[in-house]
């Protein structure tokens, strides 16, 4: 509840940005504020060392990170669950080729992976969407495969065979909608991590140099010397917000985990 | 060499089932490859041959792991079978035929809670047979006639149900209904009432009967309670790991049997007058289908060798060496033992 909440916050202040705070105070060149102010009635976060507002740049931010959050999520999720369904549907050596590449992917450490991918693709919005998303779907696949092959062995899957279905019919109308629920508490839990890592990317330089996401803040905070100057006002907001939000994820994904999952519910 | 029986049918039979083999390998670890052991295989279905004809209630029973489930399920295409034919109206029936075949021929399973998808209303189960086959006609009509002659009336109540919102044998009579919207010439029914509750099992037997007469409907049934086997079948087939040891005439087969096996299970039904001071119970180990005993895989367990009567025939040694095969001992009357 307390995560939907949040989540609802951070949602509507993406959403509304537009009528927050004025856009032209993303640019350098907009800039109004003093170097580094202190928060203040005007800049009720203080400014960074431009002179924009840091609650100007953190409401545009939130649309930047939870952007890249979802689709990077939402394409996870599609390249896991394939996987992960087609593995378990077909079963055989073609589950065996799918899984162990899964595992290729699962072992290969995120963020070396991530950063020469980020670095050979290019830094733009779409490609930082494609680094995580490609990077983040194979616990989905193993996932979704364990799922599928509880639920192909269901009663109801045989007795569509028998009623002469074929494998489309069986995956679109008996597979999917049986593991679908998982797929979605899951794509609550990944949302976060996919987060998580625009953060970690941007925060390497590696994300879109023309958009300000919270990981952008935080890069330009640090190399601007944040810390020692001692301008808490411009890390925080940001790395208080990537905190709330992704604790606002985990909590839902937990509890619709704890909803969905029949061997949770009555603890 | 075949079972024929005259039944109630007329015609020539619907599904004819010819030396059926279905085996199935345990799990080989590479250890055990490398070892070279090889997997255990589990013969499930051994050889098997049956036929039901147009209109005949056919009735396969044997105890639990006997294989008579894994025969349906083949029968369906639903598990491959090792060898053997599958014959469908005189013609074999191959792989790309399949999808006609299932909707000629229809099967029930033993627990219509787990055969209906949980996430669909009743309608959408029962009309998902005509959407596989793209039946042409007014989709509703037909969903509502299936149901109507499942005997869940009126039809239209049941339309946007759930599968959890109706009782047990309701479900199963969605299940039934599902399978009369495709009109099939013949239903496969797993243990149809085996997980009903006692009070409904007569009345899903009274609606399989009711569709044999009044559609022509052949119907195999799958059984462990010989009990109901009297009641609806006119032929019973008796399996026992993986073979059918007697098949005849229901009234025959269960009044005068002629199998040790068929004797021991009837002997345990209470219906059947059992004497219950002679009657034998089965002794030895349970049957297991990844170490079938070599010549008649009965005799481990079988009172009459026990007893020391086949040893007294000269028999001893036959039973444990030669396959006993089906023997026509009385009218369309088979047996498979070296003793009878």
């Amino acid at each position: 509840m307390a995560g939907l909440i949040i989540l609802g916050f951070f949602l509507i202040v993406a959403l509304a940005a537009p009528l927050l705070a004025d856009s032209r105070g993303l640019s350098p060149v907009g800039a109004t504020g003093g170097v580094l102010d202190p928060p203040s009635l005007d800049y009720p976060m203080g400014t960074d060392d431009l002179g924009r507002s840091v609650l100007t740049l953190t409401i545009w931010g939130s649309r930047i990170s939870l952007m890249v959050g979802f689709f990077a999520t939402a394409l996870s999720m599609v390249i896991g669950a394939v996987i992960g369904i087609a593995a378990g549907y077909y079963g055989g050596w073609r589950e065996t080729a799918m899984m162990r590449f899964t595992d290729w992917f699962l072992v290969i450490p995120f963020l070396p992976l991530a950063i020469v991918l980020a670095s050979i693709l290019g830094r733009s919005l779409f490609n930082i969407i494609l680094v995580i998303g490609i990077t983040s779907w194979p616990g989905t696949a193993r996932l979704v495969r364990a799922q599928t092959l509880s639920v192909k062995e269901r009663p109801y899957v045989e007795r569509a065979r028998a009623l002469g279905a074929g494998d489309w019919h069986l995956i679109t109308r008996h597979i999917l909608p049986n593991v679908f629920p998982l797929i979605f508490a899951n794509t609550i839990l990944v949302v976060a991590i996919a987060i998580l890592s625009e953060t970690t990317l941007s925060f390497l330089g590696l994300g879109d140099p023309l958009r300000i996401s919270w990981g952008t803040i935080l890069e330009f905070a640090f190399n601007g010397g944040a810390a020692s100057r001692g301008a808490w006002w411009w890390l925080l907001p940001p790395g208080v917000a990537i905190v709330l939000v992704v604790l606002a994820f985990t909590m839902c994904g937990y509890a619709l985990d704890e909803i969905l999952n029949p061997r949770l519910r009555r603890r | 060499m075949s079972a024929t029986g005259e039944g109630r049918g007329d015609g020539g039979p619907v599904l004819e089932v010819r030396d059926l083999h279905v085996s199935f390998s345990g799990r080989q670890g590479l250890g055990a490859g490398l070892l070279g052991r090889s997997a255990t295989t589990a013969r499930a279905v051994d050889g098997v041959d049956l036929e039901v004809a147009r209109g005949e209630i056919v009735a396969l029973a044997g105890e639990s792991g006997c294989g008579k489930t894994t025969l349906a399920r083949a029968i369906m295409g639903l598990v491959k079978p090792a060898s053997g034919e599958i014959r469908y109206a005189g013609r074999p029936l191959r792989h790309r035929d399949l999808r006609e075949f299932r909707r000629k021929v229809q099967m029930v399973f033993q627990d219509p809670t787990g055969a209906l998808n949980p996430r669909q209303t009743i309608y959408e189960s029962v009309a998902e047979g005509l959407r596989i086959h793209k039946v042409s006609g007014e989709e509703d009509v037909l969903v509502s006639k299936a149901l109507a002659d499942a005997g869940l009336r009126p039809p239209e109540r049941f339309f946007l149900l759930y599968p959890h919102e109706v009782s047990g044998g309701q479900r199963q009579r969605v299940v039934i209904a599902g399978a009369l919207a495709l009109e099939p010439e013949m239903i496969v029914a797993d243990e149809p009432v085996s997980n009903l509750d006692a009070s409904v099992r007569g009345e899903i037997l009274a609606l399989l009967l009711k569709l044999r007469d009044r559609f022509g409907l052949s119907l195999l049934i799958v059984t462990h309670d010989l009990g109901l086997a009297w009641t609806v079948a006119d032929r019973v087939a008796v399996m026992y790991l993986g073979r059918i040891v007697e098949v005849g005439p229901a009234e025959d087969v269960l009044t005068r049997p002629l199998h040790p096996y068929t004797k021991a299970l009837l002997q345990v039904l209470p219906e059947a007058g059992g004497d219950l001071s002679g009657r034998s119970i089965l002794l030895g180990e349970p049957p297991d289908p990844t170490r079938i005993p070599p010549g008649c895989r009965f005799h481990p367990r079988c009172p009459e060798v026990q007893s020391g009567r086949a040893a007294e025939l000269g028999m001893e040694e036959r039973n444990r060496t030669e396959v006993p095969l089906l023997r026509e001992i009385r009218p369309a009357h088979f047996v498979a033992c070296h003793l009878a």
